[in-house]
């Protein structure tokens, strides 16, 4: 820190840095926009695959095999929606997904909700354990339980059924862990006050707990349904009837159909993904939490 | 808990019944809350059981056994299944496959990743937009991407040949040429995978704080030294973690594989898991799949710790 120079000394040298600062401010406004465009661009390059996705689902069947391709439809052909709804029973692929989807966020969400209520709420030995136990699921991959699962529904007879689709999903260590660092903020005297009051548990987490935690149950509630709405492997074993068949499932139907165009596929393909986007943008700040809380990879 | 006489305690409502003004041990009253914790617990770990610990303990034993094309046990084999693979030059090759294709992936990822989330992180109006944007991928599943790239790099009206016929490049074919098959698999990974990258790094560096920027500023670094000395330390951790997670998860990659080439062209592209599923689901042998699942299992548990003796010494933790 240099003491204060006297106005009266100071004065003719100011103009010097002011204007140096001004080519400064300049430099620094230029430096700005330009990575202003830089960011645009950036954008246009990462979205580029959906938006030309979008423009074929628009386009003739004789545009979208012209050479060289155009980027944007010149003449607008919605009919491909239609047609792709007509080519493959995509209303059905969607509404099955929506089964999926809708009984294993529920389901997880209840489960989780219990599970992290023991966790937080209830002092009973063994509890450290029981919670290893449950994160130890998180390293187990997929490919280990495949084949395994794969016989276990085959023996229920549950190929081709919904049981199949969601019941190997209804528990989630995330989500326990999740709500359970939720609940670990809710302060201690609430519980204690409550149990004064003769609250018993169910409702204290029923009536009192669950509301408090709505933004926790979202964050895991879209979390659940993007990666339930984006699988593709186990619904692939578990499902070989035309009527079962999810949404992502489905699109390679339509895509190895002979007789279907490109646009029909890219149609299918805005139908399928329609759903998961606009979630992810109404509940944008909830996926952000839910991948930044313990990141596990739909 | 100390109670100075036992009609002062109050009863605990939903806890094991005890009669009002009994004394209760700690020990019994300790009994009673597993009881109550277990009833909380029980729909997760019957789920757990059936799904997640079952199915380990039986892969393990599917994998020491002849199966049947059904999949039941037939004969005990012990490690044949598994000294078979290791001597298998097709299971050989899904190693290498799939190391390459970790290789490809995982540091492009990152690359790609990093100046994205450098970019979001910038305080402007209207950054949401392109916070969204850069992370727009997370909503779209393996398939539509898969189905996506297909189309971009068909050879023969695929834009990009068509971009790259500017470049004087002739028609590659992208996905039935061997040697470009697995490159581009990898950036359709790439691509897919970058929403998450670009969420985890920015909020990171959304936690770095100005005043060490600055500070380093102040100290005469260059924009170049900051970023090396103040940022990359800063965000390590999160670096770290997108690092281990794309490896764990591009080794378990499939459906890209499935839709875009099939394992082919001549294996070019036949990745572990691949290789499981055509093993268990179209030859039905199910405990030689088996055996190369908990292979798979081993290379990623490998591969992790190996990971974090490695790079998690450049990790600083604050």
């Amino acid at each position: 820190m240099t003491a204060p120079t006297p106005v009266a000394q100071s004065r003719p040298a100011a103009a010097v840095p002011l204007l140096r600062k001004g080519r400064r401010d300049l430099r620094r406004m230029a430096a700005d926009r330009g990575l202003d465009l830089l960011m645009v661009a950036l954008a246009l390059f990462v979205l580029f695959p959906l938006l030309y996705a979008l423009g074929t689902s628009l386009k003739t069947a004789a545009e979208v095999n012209q050479y060289p391709p155009t980027l944007w439809p010149h003449v607008f052909n919605a009919a491909n929606y239609p047609d792709a709804l007509r080519v493959a029973p995509i209303a059905r692929f969607l509404l099955n997904s929506f089964i999926q989807s809708g009984a294993v966020t529920i389901g997880q969400i209840v489960t989780a909700a219990l599970a992290a209520f023991a966790f937080s709420f209830i002092e009973f030995p063994g509890r450290q354990a029981l919670f290893f136990l449950f994160l130890s699921t998180l390293m187990i991959p997929a490919e280990v339980t495949l084949i395994p699962n794969y016989l276990t529904v085959r023996s229920l007879g549950w190929l081709n059924s919904y049981p199949a689709l969601v019941a190997p999903f209804l528990a989630t260590a995330f989500g326990t862990f999740l709500l359970r660092q939720f609940f670990l903020t809710v302060p201690r005297e609430l519980w204690d006050a409550a149990r004064i009051d003769g609250c018993s548990r169910r409702r204290f987490l029923v009536q009192i707990l669950a509301p408090l935690a709505r933004p926790a149950f979202a964050t895991l509630a879209i979390y659940a349904f993007l990666s339930t709405w984006n699988q593709y492997l186990w619904p692939l074993l578990v499902i070989n009837s035309q009527q079962m068949r999810t949404v992502q499932i489905g699109l390679a139907i339509l895509q190895s159909q002979e007789s279907v165009s490109w646009s029909l596929v890219m149609a299918g393909i805005v139908l399928i993904v329609a759903p998961t986007i606009f979630l992810f943008l109404i509940g944008y700040r909830h996926v952000v939490r839910g991948l930044t809380a313990g990141a596990v990879k739909g | 808990m100390t109670a100075l006489q036992p009609e002062a305690r109050p009863v605990m409502p939903g806890t094991a019944a005890t009669p009002a003004g009994v004394w209760r041990e700690p020990r019994s009253a300790g009994r009673g809350e597993f009881v109550a914790a277990l009833g909380y617990l029980l729909p997760s770990l019957v789920v757990f059981a059936m799904f997640v610990f079952y199915p380990l303990i039986k892969n393990l034993q599917l994998s020491l056994y002849e199966t049947s094309p059904l999949g039941g046990l037939g004969l005990f084999v012990g490690v044949a299944n598994y000294t078979q693979l290791i001597h298998d030059p097709a299971f050989l090759n899904s190693l290498r496959v799939s190391f390459l294709f970790a290789l490809y992936t995982v540091p492009a990822g990152i690359l790609l990743g990093l100046p994205l989330a450098m970019l979001a992180n910038r305080r402007i109006r209207g950054i949401v937009i392109f916070r969204t944007a850069y992370s727009f991928t997370i909503a779209v599943s393996i398939a539509a991407a898969a189905l996506i790239w297909e189309w971009l790099l068909d050879p023969n009206v695929g834009v990009l040949n068509y971009l790259l016929s500017f470049l004087h490049v002739h028609k590659v074919g992208w996905l039935i040429d061997p040697r470009f098959a697995l490159p581009a698999v990898a950036a359709t990974t790439v691509w897919k995978d970058l929403g998450f990258n670009v969420v985890v790094l920015l909020a990171a560096l959304q936690g770095v704080s100005d005043e060490l920027i600055e500070a380093a500023r102040i100290d005469g670094a260059g924009r170049w030294a900051s970023f090396r000395n103040v940022v990359v330390p800063a965000i390590s951790p999160a670096l770290f973690f997108v690092g281990v997670v794309s490896t764990i998860s591009v080794l378990q990659s499939f459906g890209q594989v499935n839709i875009l080439t099939q394992g082919g062209p001549v294996d070019a592209t036949n990745v572990i898991v691949y290789s499981i599923y055509r093993n268990a689901f179209f030859n039905f042998r199910f405990g030689l799949a088996a055996a190369q699942a908990m292979l798979l299992f081993v290379l990623v548990l490998i591969l992790t710790g190996l990971q974090f003796t490695v790079f998690e010494r450049f990790v600083t933790y604050q």
